[in-house]
């Protein structure tokens, strides 16, 4: 060891540069925003039609009072169809991305249905299948299944987002290199076990954020339930912005929507920070 | 599940390969490959790039489809449709130039992975087989770690004591030095080294002419997907019969 270690004259200077320059961009920064932001606010609060549209988007009162029925609503149906149909999706989208990647003579028809699926579901509008599902279905009268409209919409998002998701899966699969494949070959994995312990882990850590765009897509999508008849709470802002002439409500629920998409924003980098970690090595 | 092969097999070569060719469309890569492998063997390809080394080891490796020839593994001929190509790779060792490890995976689990799906042994039984193996080759302490965060020699190791890890008849490595910098070609060749002295059969290709001049027990040059002439190391990097070997050992001496 030699004497303990010293900024030169030269990198001192250097620093108080830096800090200089870091100060500087802050400071602009800020005024940019401060400008923007007044610029934006005067434009809009001193617009004739302002306490107007104050009054049916932004009243505090309506806010007030429609947010219990709302949050009942919101939470009774479009947070919990998320948290049932998200992991069906994942697990149906994920059979059916695999299932194309079958190569022997046997799973013929599952490769081809497969194929079948995913043209046709990703096809027809969801807002379409969550109609002909919620109301064609029950009409069945299937015996062992529920016979609720709200049962078959969430059927409906769940076979809808699966073959939007597969899609997602499949591109992961056929992105991971097939040096992967052949080293798996090589080490006698069978082609459903190359699938099931390098192929799959890989392309699932690299297709985390795409599938980020469908769960949050599907969050949204959970209010189409309200067309066979279920309160969530879109419906319960619509009906109260119905009965009591304004718009303050279908914003609360709008922001219900923004606040949900957060947590899952946050947790999908996290992971993927996580995971990217241990991604990059391989091949060169 | 197939247990764990023997090293060796009493008695006959390993492998035997009679007229093999291979084509890709209309280009003939491989024509008339004839190779004898007993235990023990070591054979180094060698010849220019393009000349068909990889696409060979590929062949026997059964990863390629052949076009002509027979290829006979422990007294199986493995080039039969009908043979059970799994059961084959699992009693061979491949090790590719570019490392192909799986980046999901730990040392311990890249190198466990194989014992454990294809040969169905214990995890606790393949885990200790697999330490032993690191420490032995120096990698005791990154068993834990994700490839990443190794070195290209140590990620050249790994792949090596990946594919010992299934105690294999026959072990395939395709210039597996080529994609390290100088420095590190060396920690990889001494394995092999070490490798070949304990009689493990291999067959490999490469461009160190001095480690395959060290460790052969034979040399095939290859051009244009023919053997062109093969012996033992010392005859031919001393007296090359063909003109076409001589000039090959001329250009990679002198480049070298
Ligand atoms: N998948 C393929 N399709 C078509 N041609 C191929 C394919 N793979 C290899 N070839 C051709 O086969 C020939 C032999 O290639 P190979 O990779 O076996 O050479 P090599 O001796 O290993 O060369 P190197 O020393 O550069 O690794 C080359 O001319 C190459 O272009
Ligand atoms: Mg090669």
């Amino acid at each position: 060891m030699t004497a303990a270690w010293q900024p030169s004259e030269r990198e001192l200077e250097r620093r108080a540069v830096r800090r200089r320059l870091a100060l500087r961009s802050r400071t602009i920064a800020t005024l940019a925003v401060v400008v923007f932001l007044g610029v934006t606010l005067a434009a809009i609060l001193g617009s004739p039609g302002w306490p107007r549209v104050q009054e049916t988007f932004f009243s505090a009162e309506h806010a007030r009072a429609s947010f219990g029925e709302i949050w009942s609503g919101f939470w009774r149906y479009n947070v919990v169809i998320f948290l049932i149909a998200e992991p069906l999706i994942l697990v149906l989208g994920l059979a059916l991305a695999v299932a194309r990647q079958a190569r022997s003579p046997w799973l013929t028809p599952v490769r081809g249905l497969a194929v079948v699926y995913t043209d046709l579901f990703r096809g027809v509008p969801t807002l379409l299948l969550v109609m002909l599902f919620g109301f064609g279905m029950p009409a069945l009268q299937l015996q062992g299944v529920p016979n609720s409209g709200l049962f078959w919409a969430i059927v409906a998002l769940v076979v809808s987002y699966a073959a939007y998701v597969a899609e997602v899966f499949r591109a992961g699969i056929e992105s991971i290199h097939p040096s992967q494949t052949s080293s798996a070959d090589a080490l006698g994995l069978s082609r459903g076990q190359a699938m099931r312990y390098v192929v799959v882990p890989q392309a699932v850590r690299r297709v985390i954020p795409p599938l980020l765009n469908d769960f949050v897509s599907l969050q949204k999508d959970t209010a189409l339930v309200f067309v066979v008849g279920v309160l969530d709470g879109v419906w319960a802002a619509q009906d109260y912005g119905n009965y009591n002439f304004n718009y303050t409500p279908l914003v609360v629920v709008a922001l219900f929507f923004v606040v949900l998409t957060i947590p899952l924003a946050r947790l999908t980098d996290w992971l993927q920070r996580r995971m990217a970690e241990r991604e990059r090595a391989g091949l060169r | 599940m197939t247990a764990l092969p023997e090293n060796t097999q009493a008695g006959g070569p390993i492998l035997e390969v009679a007229n093999l060719r291979k084509t890709y469309g209309d280009k003939v890569v491989l024509a008339d490959i004839d190779l004898t492998v007993s235990p023990s063997d070591v054979i180094c390809l060698i010849g220019a790039s393009g000349s068909g080394k990889s696409t060979l080891l590929r062949c026997l490796n059964l990863l390629e489809e052949i076009d002509d020839g027979v290829v006979v593994f422990q007294g199986e001929e493995v080039s039969d449709p009908r043979c059970d190509r799994r059961a084959v790779r699992g009693r061979m060792g491949m090790v590719f130039q570019s490392f192909n490890l799986f980046p999901h995976l730990t040392v311990l689990d890249n190198v466990t992975l194989a014992p454990r799906k294809v040969h169905g042994v214990p995890r606790r039984e393949a885990e200790e087989r697999a330490r032993e193996l690191l420490s032995r080759f120096g990698l005791a302490d990154k068993a834990d770690a994700h490839p990443d965060r190794l070195s290209g020699g140590q990620q050249q190791r790994v792949a090596l004591v990946r594919a010992l890890a299934t105690r294999p008849a026959l072990l395939l490595l395709d210039e597996i030095t080529a994609a390290l910098d100088p420095e590190l070609v060396g920690e990889v060749l001494g394995i092999v080294r070490d490798l070949a002295a304990e009689g493990t059969t291999m067959v490999l290709a490469t461009h160190e002419m001095a480690f395959a001049r060290e460790v052969a027990t034979s040399v095939c040059f290859l051009e244009d997907g023919r053997i062109l002439e093969s012996g033992p190391p010392a005859q031919i990097f001393s007296a090359p019969r063909e003109e076409r070997t001589r000039q090959f050992l001329r250009r990679v001496l002198s480049a070298g």
